[in-house]
């Protein structure tokens, strides 16, 4: 039994696992997790996640969780090439310092808006009121402007001429409000320069294939959605919103 | 060999409340917060990625960040769940039951602080569960960075008077472990300003940020 990846492409920390792994060619059997079917739909065993957590890695009898660790264990187990996180201590230090923002900041705000414009009135029947779309759009536009001058700044990638984990999990991230019609690259050149670099650095039929779920989010309303998931769910996303 | 810390030569920086609003210190961190480093011309925020930077530059015990790839996953493990966890969960108890009383000269209503006493629980029981176990440190026989960042998180809480420890004697043991570990009195000596956090008023704090600080930390506590 090799590496296995339990990943729903719908999430950013699973697409970032995936587009990693393939750029790679790590070899992994990929574990479709669908998060939004009911328990009585799931497979593998449940010692992995009872409750649908993903994204998780199981190597052997070696079962780990949280994306960064994942990307962490990949790149060291597979030896992958020096600038994905780099040997040198100070440019690797700016990728932690990046992973490490970008949690309580970019995936504070960008997950948001796809919970407010399709998933929550999928879960709850309700179109949600503009200004809680508004709010969120402010606060992820107050961190993409850190982004640009603390991180960014005049650099191809985050840590210099070449992508690291950084630009990866920041662009996965920054790809789910693009998917439900938030746009967060239309006004911002600098940005959308450095995303076609990072497109191009992965390979840009991998990063299609990998977004292809998210970028169809229409599709979405149509599937089947457990009962009993939606009746569980709906307060959890309410408070959510909060 | 103890897992003491190696204490690197640097400078030592008192920042009074406050002042990483400066330009001064804007220059070390464009994004005002602490901590930050400065080693050089190289300058870094956010704690685990300094706290990483540390363990590489000084080669500290391998213990803290073990060089065997699972021992160093899980660590990577701990330190990424934390952050929404035990610290988001910690720092919100203790935001919501001293740090905004002690801005606005009042307490939240008791259902507020109830809330996030009941959300602290219910990560604690996690981490229990799920990280520490059975095992005297989150990654084994040995203290490593996961517990370093662990037991100070949950100090905040304890400063604002939530006894966690109490109610948890396997917390309460592993505490023990790690204060050892890292050395009691050096272990005093960090917490002795945020023990006496209830000392702190008001009007230590400069006016103008005062105002400031509460619209966030009310922002943060909704």
């Amino acid at each position: 039994m090799g590496l296995e990846l339990y990943l729903d492409l719908l999430s950013q920390p699973c697409r970032s696992i995936y587009i990693f792994a393939r750029t790679n060619n790590i070899p992994f059997e990929f574990k479709h997790v669908e998060l939004f079917k009911g328990p009585s739909n799931s497979e593998g065993d449940g010692k992995i996640s009872l409750l649908k957590k993903v994204p998780v890695l199981k190597d052997g009898d070696f079962t780990l969780a949280e994306c960064t660790a994942i990307l962490l264990y990949l790149s060291r187990k597979y030896n992958t090439p020096d600038h994905w996180y780099p040997s040198d201590i100070k440019k690797r230090a700016q990728v932690d310092e990046y992973l490490s923002w970008h949690h309580a900041n970019i995936r504070a705000n960008a997950p948001k808006t796809m919970w407010i414009k399709v998933l929550i009135p999928l879960f709850t029947g309700q179109p949600q009121p503009s200004e809680k779309l508004q709010e969120v759009m402010e606060g992820l536009s107050t961190s993409l402007k850190q982004f640009e001058e603390r991180f960014l700044q005049d650099k191809a990638f985050i840590i210099g001429s070449e992508i690291s984990l950084a630009d990866l999990v920041a662009i996965v991230e920054l790809m789910q409000p693009v998917g439900v019609g938030c746009d967060i690259f239309e006004d911002r050149p600098r940005l959308m320069e450095w995303r076609r670099r990072v497109e191009e650095a992965v390979g840009k039929e991998l990063f299609f294939q990998a977004h292809e779920m998210i970028l169809n989010i229409k599709e979405l309303s149509n599937i089947q959605i457990d009962p009993q998931l939606k009746e569980h769910l709906a307060p959890v996303l309410m408070k959510m919103l909060k | 060999m103890s897992g003491r810390c190696v204490q690197p030569p640097t400078a030592e920086l008192r920042v009074p409340v406050g002042e990483h609003r400066t330009e001064e210190f804007r220059k070390v961190n464009v994004l005002m917060k602490v901590p930050a480093l400065r080693d050089g011309s190289f300058t870094l925020a956010e704690s685990v990625a300094i706290l990483m930077y540390l363990t590489r530059k000084f080669k500290t015990p391998d213990h803290w960040y073990p060089s065997d790839l699972q021992k160093q996953a899980r660590v990577d493990e701990y330190l990424s769940w934390q952050q929404a966890h035990i610290r988001g969960k910690g720092s919100k108890l203790f935001v919501t039951k001293m740090l905004i009383p002690i801005l606005t000269g009042q307490p939240l209503p008791p259902e507020k602080v109830e809330g996030a006493t009941e959300e602290l629980n219910v990560v604690l029981s996690q981490f229990e569960e799920k990280f520490l176990q059975d095992k005297p440190f989150i990654v084994g026989n040995d203290i490593s960075l996961a517990d370093l960042v662990a037991l100070v998180e949950l100090m905040q809480p304890v400063a604002a008077g939530y006894n966690l420890f109490e109610e948890r004697p396997k917390l309460a043991e592993w505490r023990r472990r790690v204060e050892e570990a890292v050395g009691k009195q050096l272990f005093q000596e960090a917490h002795e300003e945020i023990l006496n956090a209830k000392n702190v008023s008001a009007d230590k704090i400069a006016p103008e940020l005062r105002e400031h600080f509460k619209q966030q930390l009310l922002k943060q506590v909704n």
